[in-house]
């Protein structure tokens, strides 16, 4: 008895040894929930800095008539004034009309071309981890470089893209102008981020792909459904959740496009191309209107935020099918 | 010992922090920061600008941005109230903001003081570059670089006996640097297309830019000589009648002409270094461009000497030019005024503006401009002289990059992407600018 005691002891002073004793009761005074806001007061300190305030401030200054550049104009409080003129700016809607447009299209290219991609890449073929690499590079380049380069393969005189067009329809090279062209530079865009961001949701899909059970497909085997039932009954729902993931990101991305749009276009010709972002950032950083587009700001962020609200409730609900 | 040690340690810190930062304030004393946009004339001022140094002993150091970031990077400079320039060569269009923000020293005092006189400048670029309120006795820069909205041609395409001849049969005059806006579209349509030494080649390269000011400046050449005014009554922003006049539709319409009859294939958003290319590249027999990069072109090894020529904007019902050209300012935020003062000083000095023309900047300097060598100096010199006396510049408002990208939009929506009529664009600036003005308190 005496000894089972004694083993008793060792086992409980081991497990004592082995826990860990809690870092407050080493630093005399402070409790373990004090210790957690001390290492978490300086993350929120930053995020309030950097994050909070300026939303904050952005969201003050929409209801003023401040602008940046004018260190000497007395600012003042207008209310919905610049809210108003935002959303009764023709130009506004347009390069609204401009962005959806550009995000449907980007979006039903890419989801298509991606799911393929992944779909084949997905098949083991040989060499299919080399073509996978090839595949994604694009996406690792900067955008501003992939605008730039795209700029010379799109030179009617010189670039390379026309010389393909017109190697398999016949077109002369230079009798047409992707870039310069107020019915083809959408398309020129919408080609370079397709060219960039397939990768992208093809890297999503794949992961999805690999994730469905072999199992599943070998049960559909055994009640010999087709391939093509498969396909719709199997690999699409287990990869839907994915996709749609993949599509959200994406979209939040194409919404607040720049970089790539200014290099191939700087929104042109004419106002063609011009993004909501490039429309911002014009108002904000040329004209200085700083009040003006800091409501014009929230307005996007606002249909963003919203956007993805209702999206991820609808991503939620396929993943809970 | 360890007492010993520590105390050494912070005494030779000490020193060394004493000493970085002692040093550096010394070399910062005796140097200036000059801000200027990277072209062929900064280049030129580097090197006028080492005199400077070894007469005086205050070095120069310089920040030149490229001409697409200039405005940007500059002004961001300014509105920040940064100290990283204690001269400034901004943009003409920058001195109402400049004077009325208070980025710029205002210099009537210095120039009192120093003895410099607005009336040795040209009286154009006194105007342009160094007033407001516009024409008043107020001064923010001294002129400092002159410039105008220029040509430059083939002239050894020009010159060919076969080309004259048939140019001759069709028009019935001298194929030769146009003197109107029709004749320079007639010899721009003859040299679109054609073959010359086995390559296509094109009539003009003309301005088409989107993003910065390319499209304004392009159009506003063809535009001022039809007779586009910015007001009816000067200072009272009445545009109704002036900016979309008849002469100004018909400018308009005529600069979307001669880009879509005679431009090379794909210039929908060339400025100054895309019009550079097409014509170093062998591609067109004319083009446009600012008086600044002259020197250089007719430097070029390969279409430069014989084979260029140059010519001032074409005239039409009025002659006139758009105005190029930056003063030099000193900025407020400075804290080595007295230094940059110094500086400017120096460089209006006749004896300086003459070597500075002599490297390759345009002085606005009347010591320079009526010296009865000045017309021969150059090929291009009588050419500016003549573009200087019927200059016409943008709005010079506070809120001229308000108005400017409105320009830019209206211009390029119908001039590149088709949209509307030249009326409808310019009824639709006159809209955006009153929204503008209204906003300034000033309409």
């Amino acid at each position: 008895m005496a000894e089972t005691t004694s083993a008793l002891d060792r086992i409980a002073a081991r497990a004592a040894r082995a826990t860990p004793v809690p870092v407050a009761r080493r630093l005399r005074g402070l409790s373990d929930r004090g210790i957690a806001w001390l290492f978490i007061t300086p993350t929120i300190l930053l995020l309030l800095a950097i994050n909070i305030f300026p939303l904050i401030w952005t969201i003050w200054l929409s209801f003023t008539n401040y602008r940046a550049n004018r260190p000497t104009l007395e600012t003042e409080f207008i209310g919905l004034q610049n809210y108003q003129r935002v959303l009764s700016n023709p130009d506004v809607w347009h390069t609204l009309q401009v962005t959806a447009r550009f995000l449907c299209w980007t979006m039903a290219i890419q989801t298509v071309l991606g799911f393929a991609l992944a779909w084949l890449i997905n098949r083991q073929f040989r060499g299919h981890g080399f073509w996978t690499t090839v595949i994604l590079l694009p996406m690792m380049l900067s955008p501003a470089v992939v605008g730039n380069f795209w700029t010379f393969l799109y030179q009617p005189q010189i670039g390379l893209f026309n010389y393909v067009v017109s190697f398999f329809t016949g077109i002369p090279p230079s009798s047409f102008q992707m870039i310069g062209d107020v019915n083809l530079a959408p398309w020129a865009i919408v080609i370079v981020d397709t060219w960039m961001w397939t990768p992208y949701i093809m890297l999503i899909c794949l992961a999805g792909l690999r994730s469905i059970p072999d199992y599943l497909y070998e049960a559909a085997e055994v009640d010999r459904a087709s391939p093509w039932r498969q396909f719709w009954s199997i690999t699409v729902p287990m990869v839907l959740p994915f996709l749609m993931l993949a599509v959200l990101f994406r979209a939040i991305e194409n919404f607040k496009m720049f970089d790539l749009v200014v290099e191939l276009t700087s929104g042109g010709p004419g106002s063609v191309t011009e993004l909501a972002s490039i429309n911002l950032k014009r108002e904000a950083f040329e004209k200085w209107r700083t009040g003006y587009s800091s409501a014009f700001a929230i307005i996007l962020f606002v249909t963003v935020f919203g956007a993805a609200n209702i999206y991820v409730k609808a991503l939620n609900a396929v993943k809970n099918r | 010992m360890t007492y010993l040690r520590r105390h050494a340690l912070g005494a030779a810190a000490l020193a060394v922090i004493a000493g970085g930062a002692l040093v550096p304030g010394r070399a910062d004393a005796e140097e200036l920061t000059l801000c200027w946009a990277a072209w062929d004339p900064a280049n030129a001022l580097v090197e006028l600008s080492k005199d400077f140094t070894a007469q005086t002993g205050i070095g120069m150091k310089f920040e030149f941005v490229p001409w697409p970031n200039f405005a940007d990077r500059m002004l961001n400079e300014l509105n920040s109230g940064g100290k990283l320039c204690d001269l400034m060569i901004g943009d003409s269009q920058w001195i109402g903001g400049g004077a009325e923000n208070g980025h710029y020293v205002k210099l009537n005092d210095f120039f009192e003081k120093a003895g410099i006189s607005m009336d040795d400048f040209a009286p154009a670029t006194v105007y342009a570059y160094s007033t407001w309120p516009k024409g008043e006795p107020n001064y923010y820069a001294l002129p400092a670089m002159g410039d105008a909205n220029g040509w430059f041609y083939r002239k050894d395409w020009f010159s060919r006996p076969e080309l004259q001849a048939e140019f001759k049969a069709k028009h019935g005059r001298d194929l030769a640097p146009p003197k109107t806006w029709t004749e320079l579209k007639e010899v721009a349509e003859f040299f679109q297309g054609r073959e010359i030494d086995g390559k296509t080649v094109y009539g003009v390269s003309i301005f088409t830019e989107r993003g910065s000011e390319g499209i304004t400046m392009g159009a506003t050449s063809a535009l001022y000589p039809f007779g586009f005014k910015y007001e009816k009554t000067p200072g009272k922003y009445d545009m109704e009648g002036a900016v979309n006049s008849p002469e100004a539709v018909a400018g308009l319409e005529f600069y979307k002409e001669l880009y879509k009859c005679c431009t090379p294939p794909g210039y929908t958003d060339s400025y100054m270094q895309e019009s550079l290319d097409a014509f170093k590249s062998g591609q067109v027999a004319m083009a446009m461009n600012w008086f600044a990069f002259f020197p250089g072109l007719y430097k070029d090894p390969v279409v430069g000497g014989d084979k260029i020529g140059f010519f001032v904007n074409p005239g039409q019902l009025v002659e006139a030019s758009t105005l190029g050209g930056q003063g030099i300012s000193v900025v407020s935020y400075s804290s080595k005024q007295d230094k940059a003062l110094e500086y400017i000083k120096w460089f209006a000095q006749p004896d300086v503006q003459k070597k500075w023309w002599s490297l390759g900047g345009y002085s606005c300097h009347l010591a320079v401009l009526n010296d009865p060598s000045f017309p021969d100096s150059q090929p291009f010199a009588s050419d500016f002289l003549l573009a200087m006396d019927n200059v016409m510049d943008f709005w010079q408002e506070p809120a001229y990059a308000e108005l400017l990208l409105a320009m830019q939009k209206r211009l390029h929506d119908y001039v590149v992407a088709d949209v509307g009529t030249a009326k409808e664009a310019l009824d639709a600036l006159i809209r955006d600018w009153t929204e503008v003005f209204e906003d300034e308190g000033k309409l």
